[in-house]
């Protein structure tokens, strides 16, 4: 496996831990604003204890066991199928016929969410409603990361680095989450999902193929020409469709936008 | 018993959520590309070729199949294919 793919792979699993844990990270910061911190935190670090053992119990037999290009084949199907859903989603909101995704609006409702049913809650004490809230949205969000890590670090036999860079990517938003928790807004979400979602789609077809015995000119530098590939086929693509928009309706921040913000 | 059957229906949606979702064209579009890589395999040097045409065909008719197709201008659309995931 050459220099190049190892870097697009740590990019890859980098982005798209990244994206989302901004999205995981949200949740908690309501929930513990809201219910308390020590019992989103502790729901927080429940949930990426078992997101770890997932990995571990998933991910080792896979490299082991599985023949390399049944698990490429594999594995490269879930990555395309993911890649194409992430990067027409980019697509979409870049054209202005999806709304872009909202983190101060999701921050916003988990917080009325909780403070509906604030009176079982203790202030600094164990709060179960704070606990499950950190928990499911960590655990949720972070199944879609586990499964990156798994299929990306098992098709390339390189799960310690693919691991190793999602958990890079969780201990830099909890960091920048814990000095700037309200202004997650300000994360380039789309284009971070439009980068990843190239990245994802490029792999996906590049071990779809290479598990199928396709022959790839260049070897592993096609995945870099994949990726340059779906870049022109984003931009070409966002500004057709960006065409085709009616222009009222979508106006950035206008109530139709508001109604449909989703992940 | 109960607790088996409702994690098995949650494990069951998640992963139907995850590979169709609202987007099933995706998943059928993954399909074909995988039939079309195993069937081309090592007897056919346009596989390489092939298979990003094919996922290109398939994210650009989707993309257009997701695009909000709105009425007058300043009215609430009336039709787009997502649902809110």
């Amino acid at each position: 496996m050459s220099t190049s793919s190892t870097v697009v792979l740590l990019l890859a699993v980098f982005g798209a831990s990244t994206v989302e844990m901004v999205e995981a990270l949200t949740i908690v910061v309501a929930s513990g604003v809201t219910r308390g911190w020590r019992s989103a935190l502790e729901g927080a670090a429940a949930a990426l204890t078992v997101l770890t053992i997932v990995v571990l119990v998933v991910g080792v037999p896979l490299i082991r066991w599985v023949p390399i290009n049944t698990l490429r084949v594999v594995v490269g199907s879930l990555l395309l199928v993911l890649g194409l859903s992430w990067l027409r989603k980019s697509i979409l909101r870049a054209s202005g016929h999806k709304a872009l995704h909202d983190e101060d609006v999701i921050f916003a409702t988990t917080t009325a969410e909780l403070a509906a049913g604030q009176s079982g809650a203790k202030k600094g004490g164990r709060d179960a409603v704070g606990f499950a809230v950190a928990f499911k949205g960590v655990f949720l969000e972070g199944t879609e990361v586990v499964l990156i890590v798994v299929s990306l670090g098992a098709s390339q036999h390189r799960l310690g680095i693919a691991a190793a860079a999602a958990g890079a990517a969780a201990i830099i938003v909890a960091a920048v989450g814990a000095i700037v928790a309200k202004q997650l807004s300000q994360v380039p979400e789309n284009l971070i999902k439009t980068v990843v979602g190239i990245m994802l789609t490029s792999f996906g077809l590049f071990w779809v193929g290479e598990g199928s015995g396709v022959h790839w000119p260049g070897s592993d530098l096609a995945i870099i020409v994949l990726i340059g590939v779906f870049v022109v086929v984003t931009v070409i693509a966002t500004s057709w469709l960006r065409t085709l928009r009616v222009p009222a309706a979508m106006s950035v921040g206008s109530g139709v936008e508001r109604e449909q913000v989703e992940g | 018993m109960k607790l088996i059957k409702r994690w098995g229906r949650a494990f069951g949606l998640f992963w139907w959520d995850f590979l169709v979702g609202d987007t099933p064209e995706l998943f059928v579009a993954t399909l074909v590309i995988v039939a079309v890589a195993l069937l081309l395999g090592h007897h056919h040097e346009s596989g390489y070729l092939m298979l990003p045409a094919l996922a290109i065909v398939f994210l650009v008719l989707s993309a257009y199949r997701g695009r909000r197709r709105t009425g007058p201008v300043g009215a609430k659309p009336t039709k787009q294919t997502d649902a809110p995931s």
